[in-house]
């Protein structure tokens, strides 16, 4: 432990005195490199402080108010390491308002090895004499040693820390004469230069946990990799006014019973939208496809066979939703909820889980505002439903609250140009807004 | 010629240059250098080694000389010795053959191009080689400078006739009768002892008080007191003025201002050795200069991206380890691993006799560093190898911070010191304090347990003496 003085620094050229105006910190306090102290004003301009180290503040050297001459040692801080004062250049220093004993004292304190020093009444733990139980775990560093002074340290020593990217004057040495060890530079590596006492707790945590990627993640990973890296994906967002979809949805699911007694599923907004895009695919049949383009052939199915990324405690999944063209809004409903279940135990088969021919992907109340969707791979589209939210809407004289709802839905731009992109998701859009048209032929 | 390009291009093979590409190889850098003579620099050829050579062959032959005149204590007497130079020349350039050899086989096995001749710069990245059969344009990623030093020549004592630097002395087909050396550093000494052990009758003029200036009076004392035994006469404070008009004499102005003639068949000149600042094209490239050297900074970088120097062309010491320490850590920079000049000695050895080594600061200049400072000096006289291999004179110093113990420095003067050096440049490289040094085990008997004492003395509690 030693003492660092923090001197008032040059504050503006021709300015030999400045006006404290402002003590941020209080004697006691713990300081960290950088954080303001206080703050001076000269005629021109306020300037603050900054603590050069980390420390804990010992002495103020002046009252707000008081004019202090450039130069003077206004703060002291106790300070990790050596501190400063062994070569406090007394030459420049113009102590007005320091009391000189105490500087002398200080002085003395610093001029001590480190050894004896540690012999002095110091409770915190960082400040145990050096000794073969420090060297086992070595006393962390702040300020080092005097400004100017070469680190000691063993030639492989200096060499572990440039190649860490470590200035060796950073670190406080646990050995004999300060000398750096390989187990400082460790610790810097872990800890960092503050101390635990001087860093009020906070440590970093440089621990790395190899983790490998196997099974489905890594399934997921080459498939990522796979569609971001050959697909050029366009996203394209629109909102949605789902306000008369969530209606009917709403009246639909009030009356559970169908006419051939059984139980309805409850009905969520992605039957409505797999119904949607099956209308909107009718008419833009090149979006429900797979492109093969090694071969250089798009396969365009008939079927419309929607994939539903779905969440797992493994990863994500996408079971799928066959010939939705061929399942009414009920069928649809019921088949996303078997599949969900199935996938999220695992049940869900190979055939289950492949054959899509355009996806859909539902983060449901996460949904956030806007995603940029990746295309499930050789897929050409992929529609992403974003969270529903009440907005305010100008309808042409106020604002009306509407349930709105955006769509981020991304595409194959090498087969799919922009405004086909475009004229599809305005399609489903129009079909959600007046749902009723989902129902017509 | 078809045009070479490369990644890195080294130009000079002396002693930084060839570590340099060695370590370049090894790392898998393509890498070309450039050599005008043979591999080796000044150092292998006309420097260090063959000096050392012909400074061992006059060892010998002065021991043989005392067994003649029964003047050793050892009880051996032998017939008079006879010296043929002109052999001893040619085994110390079998030695240096040997090492030409050698370097360029560690070059050839590193994979490293070696294109003989004078090369050029045309810019910052490329460079025109005069080789035997053309003009060899090399274009590099990356070039190093190792073009190293040359001998200073005096206006009025120019390298010709019977006035030699450094590398005529290494290659006289005769030991001269009267030889007088013109600047006592250590150059100037160390070739200037062994003509005077073959039989030479040597004159020193030094224009400074004293010899070996840039050591300390007290280490270089010994070397004093050794010349005078072996009849060197040393006029210090004293101007070499040029030849006498028969060419027989080197003119003197003495210390107290008289002139004297100074009768000599050879007149050696080693008034110090110059950066190789020309002849290459560095007007071409137009590097900021410190100096007489090419600036660098801690990474041997220039003030031109891409072009790097290394060794005597970039400043003092002009030594070859410094080379090659500063070579093999460009090479590792080329190869993109951190690495900058971080060393804490560079030790420097004058191979007189006795030997002297100083790694690491002198008492005077660790006073500058340091508030107060420990000194602690043990003499040769009482140690007992030394005492058994006739090597008394001398003592192994050691220099260290008051308040710490670190050792900043270590000096040594003394029969066969310089293999101390390494011992010396270790615990000032590992940050040793006194206590690491006199709580090493030194095996005994050696010279090198003086070292040891010599920090048990500067702790206080020296065991023999």
């Amino acid at each position: 432990m030693g003492e660092h003085v923090i001197k008032l620094p040059d504050v503006g050229e021709g300015v030999a005195e400045a006006e404290l105006v402002e003590w941020n910190v209080k004697v006691g306090d713990l300081v960290r490199e950088d954080s303001v102290l206080g703050a001076v004003m000269t005629d021109k301009a306020t300037v603050e402080i900054p603590s050069p180290t980390d420390g804990e503040v010992l002495w103020l050297g002046a009252e707000v108010g008081d004019t202090v001459a450039i130069g003077s040692p206004i703060v002291r801080l106790k300070v990790a390491g050596d501190g400063n004062v062994v070569e406090s250049d007394t030459a420049t220093a113009k102590p007005e308002n320091s009391p000189k004993a105490d500087l002398a004292a200080v002085e003395e304190t610093a001029r001590l090895e480190p050894a004896v020093v540690a012999k002095s009444p110091e409770s915190k733990p960082v400040s145990k004499p050096a000794s073969a139980k420090v060297l086992a775990k070595p006393a962390l560093s702040g300020a080092p040693r005097p400004e100017g002074e070469r680190p000691i340290a063993s030639p492989a020593v200096r060499q572990r820390a440039k190649e860490a990217g470590i200035d060796l004057r950073q670190i406080a040495g646990s050995g004999p004469a300060g000398r750096i060890t390989h187990e400082d530079v460790e610790a810097f590596l872990v800890r960092g230069p503050q101390t635990a006492a001087t860093a009020g707790g906070l440590i970093r945590n440089n621990t790395v946990e190899d983790i490998k990627v196997v099974g489905l993640r890594r399934k997921i990973a080459e498939k990522m990799s796979l569609s971001k890296s050959r697909i050029p994906h366009i996203t394209y967002v629109e909102e949605i006014d789902v306000s008369a979809l969530e209606e009917l949805r709403a009246s639909l699911n009030k009356d559970k019973r169908a006419a051939n007694g059984l139980e309805r599923p409850k009905l969520t907004i992605l039957p409505f939208l797999m119904r949607a895009m099956v209308k909107a695919i009718a008419e833009q049949p090149q979006l429900n496809a797979v492109f093969d383009d090694e071969a250089g052939i798009v396969h365009q199915h008939g079927g419309v066979h929607i994939g539903m990324a779905a969440q797992t405690p493994n990863g994500l999944v996408v079971p799928v939703v066959k010939h939705a063209e061929a399942r009414d809004l009920w069928d649809c409903a019921a088949e996303v909820i078997r599949l969900a279940e199935a996938a999220r135990s695992g049940a869900a088969t190979r055939e289950e889980l492949s054959g899509s021919t355009i996806t859909i992907t539902s983060l449901g109340a996460m949904g956030g505002v806007a995603t940029t969707p990746v295309i499930n791979h050789p897929e050409v589209a992929i529609v992403g439903v974003n969270k529903m939210m009440v907005r305010p809407v100008w309808d042409g004289a106020q604002f009306i609250p509407r349930k709105m709802m955006n769509l981020s839905s991304s595409f194959d731009h090498r087969v799919i140009d922009g405004w086909d992109a475009a004229v599809f998701v305005q399609r489903i859009k129009a079909l959600l807004e007046t749902p009723a048209l989902i129902f017509m032929d | 010629m078809k045009d070479i390009t490369c990644k890195l291009l080294v130009i000079g093979s002396g002693p930084g240059g060839y570590v340099c590409a060695i370590r370049a190889g090894q790392l898998g850098i393509d890498t070309v250098i450039v050599e005008a003579q043979k591999p080796g620099g000044t150092c292998l050829n006309v420097g260090c080694i063959p000096s050392k050579a012909i400074i061992h062959a006059a060892e010998e032959y002065e021991i043989a000389l005392h067994h003649a005149a029964g003047t050793s204590p050892l009880g051996i007497s032998a017939g008079a010795p006879k010296l043929d130079f002109r052999k001893t020349i040619a085994w110390k350039d079998g030695v240096v053959s040997r090492l030409n050899g050698g370097v360029a086989g560690l070059l050839k096995k590193a994979r490293v191009k070696v294109v003989q001749g004078w090369a050029v710069f045309r810019d910052g990245k490329t460079v025109a080689v005069d080789t035997e059969t053309g003009v060899q344009v090399i274009r590099a990623e990356t070039i190093v400078i190792a073009t190293g030093s040359a001998p200073v020549e005096l206006p009025f004592l120019k390298f010709e006739g019977d006035v030699i630097s450094s590398t005529g002395a290494l290659a006289l087909a005769d030991v001269p009768r009267r030889l007088a050396v013109v600047g006592g550093g250590y150059i100037g000494l160390e070739l200037g002892i062994a003509f005077a052990k073959l039989g030479s009758k040597v004159t020193v003029v030094e224009a400074l008080p004293r010899i070996l200036a840039t050591y300390d009076a007290e280490l270089t004392r010994p070397v004093a007191k050794r010349l005078g035994e072996l009849g060197v006469t040393v006029l210090t404070g004293a101007k070499a003025k040029g030849l006498s008009a028969k060419g027989d004499a080197l003119l003197v102005e003495d210390a107290g201002g008289g002139d004297q003639k100074i009768a000599a068949d050879k007149v050696l000149v080693t008034v110090g050795r110059k950066p190789l600042t020309e002849g290459w094209g560095l007007e071409e490239i137009d590097l900021a200069m410190n100096g007489r050297f090419i600036r660098i900074d801690d990474q041997c970088r220039t003030s031109m991206r891409g072009v790097y120097a290394i060794g005597d062309v970039t400043g003092e010491p002009m030594l070859a380890h410094r080379a090659m320490a500063q070579g093999e850590m460009v090479a590792e920079i080329v190869a993109g691993h951190k690495r900058s000049w971080d060393k804490r000695c560079i030790p420097a050895i004058c191979f007189t006799d006795p030997e002297v080594v100083s790694a690491g600061l002198s008492p005077e200049e660790a006073k500058a560093t340091a508030p107060e400072i420990k000194v602690g000096q043990f003499p040769f006289q009482a140690n007992a190898r030394a005492m058994t291999k006739v090597a008394e004179d001398g003592f192994i110093r050691i220099v260290a911070r008051a308040d710490n113990h670190v050792v900043l420095g270590i000096q040594a003067v003394g029969q066969g010191v310089s293999e101390l050096s390494t011992a010396f440049g270790l615990a000032i490289e590992m940050g040793a304090r006194l206590e690491d040094v006199a709580g090493t085990i030194h095996a005994h008997p050696t010279q090198g347990e003086g070292f040891q004492e010599a920090a048990l003395k500067a702790l206080g509690h020296a065991l023999h003496i």
